[in-house]
């Protein structure tokens, strides 16, 4: 049974992109993490949807790459209006409301 | 979809890449690199749709995902030009405890994926093989599913779509002069003089890129 070894495959991105989004300062690169650990969630939906002969996994992930795409926009919108004010990406250093 | 050896060595090439190149997007030390990375292992998942049977899904994973989104993060890259910016440290306090609980996470993960029970008869859904190809392949099952029962949903992201559209233009719009002195905070504030005479220095060129 092959369903095992996407579930494997999903995990695993899922993981990875939590631990970029731990480990990673830059704020972009934080905002891709967080698209990996969508692919993940994807790969896995996908995964389901195939094996349980159901539609509604492979219409998830539809609305899933809708999500993710609004998600960046407003992302990255976010970051280029806080690069207007302070120059930085390295998210440690925006730490104005931290007391 | 049968489980042949065509299927299983490309299952078994795509997943390898995909997973390495998910990894070698973390420990790249250039943004841009990790943004190809993540390009990669895009390509590599619409494979795996491919394998799945879901041709559509994997279309749209190219035309959105690499199409869009990645030339999104790049364009954003490049207006804030990393190479002015400090750059990110190799280690801080965080990666003691992120990488142990990542690993975790991955350990966990594989542990409940490799321990999935059999599927029975009872729980598969509507939409078997031939059913599938009755409709006349898997887009027109998608359509199916996504046009009858999933109708409202799909009204719903286009709200959603329209909402961020709008978020984004409002959130990256150039604010102007004199709406800038609602807020003196964020002019000055309490930025580093370090930061502040690079927001100083940073100011003319983010300008000219607004024109």
């Amino acid at each position: 049974m092959m369903l095992n070894g996407f579930l494997v495959v999903g995990a695993l991105l899922f993981a990875l992109g939590a631990t970029g989004v731990l480990i990673r300062r830059n704020a972009i690169v934080m905002l891709m993490c967080i698209e990996l650990m969508l692919q993940g969630a994807n790969v896995t939906l996908a995964a389901f949807s195939r094996y349980l002969d159901d539609q509604a996994g492979f219409v998830l992930v539809v609305f899933s790459l809708t999500v993710a795409a609004a998600e960046v926009a407003i992302g990255l919108a976010i970051l280029v209006a806080l690069s207007r004010v302070y120059p930085v990406v390295n998210v440690d250093q925006l730490d104005s409301l931290s007391g | 979809m049968a489980d042949n050896l065509e299927t299983t060595v490309a299952f078994w090439y795509l997943a390898i890449a995909a997973v390495g190149a998910g990894a070698l997007m973390l420990v790249a030390r250039n943004p841009v690199h990790s943004a190809i990375s993540l390009v990669i292992v895009i390509f590599h998942v619409a494979g795996l749709f491919v394998i799945l049977g879901a041709g559509f899904l994997a279309v749209a994973q190219i035309a959105i995902y690499a199409g869009a989104i990645v030339v999104l993060f790049l364009f954003t890259l490049m207006m804030l030009d990393m190479r002015r910016l400090p750059e990110e440290r190799v280690t801080h306090r965080q990666i003691w405890l992120g990488i142990p609980l990542g690993i975790l996470l991955a350990v966990e993960g594989v542990v409940v994926s490799i321990g999935t029970p059999e599927i029975s008869e009872s729980i598969k859904g509507a939409f078997p093989p031939a059913t599938v190809s009755d409709l006349g392949g898997s887009t027109q099952a998608l359509a199916v599913a996504l046009f009858n029962e999933f109708t409202l949903p799909f009204l719903g992201a286009s709200v959603l779509l329209t909402a961020a559209t709008i978020g984004a233009i409002v959130l990256a719009r150039r604010v102007e002069a004199h709406e800038q002195a609602d807020f003196p905070q964020a002019a000055s504030g309490s930025a580093t003089n370090d930061t502040a005479a690079q927001a100083d220095a940073a100011e003319p060129v983010l300008e000219e890129s607004a024109r």
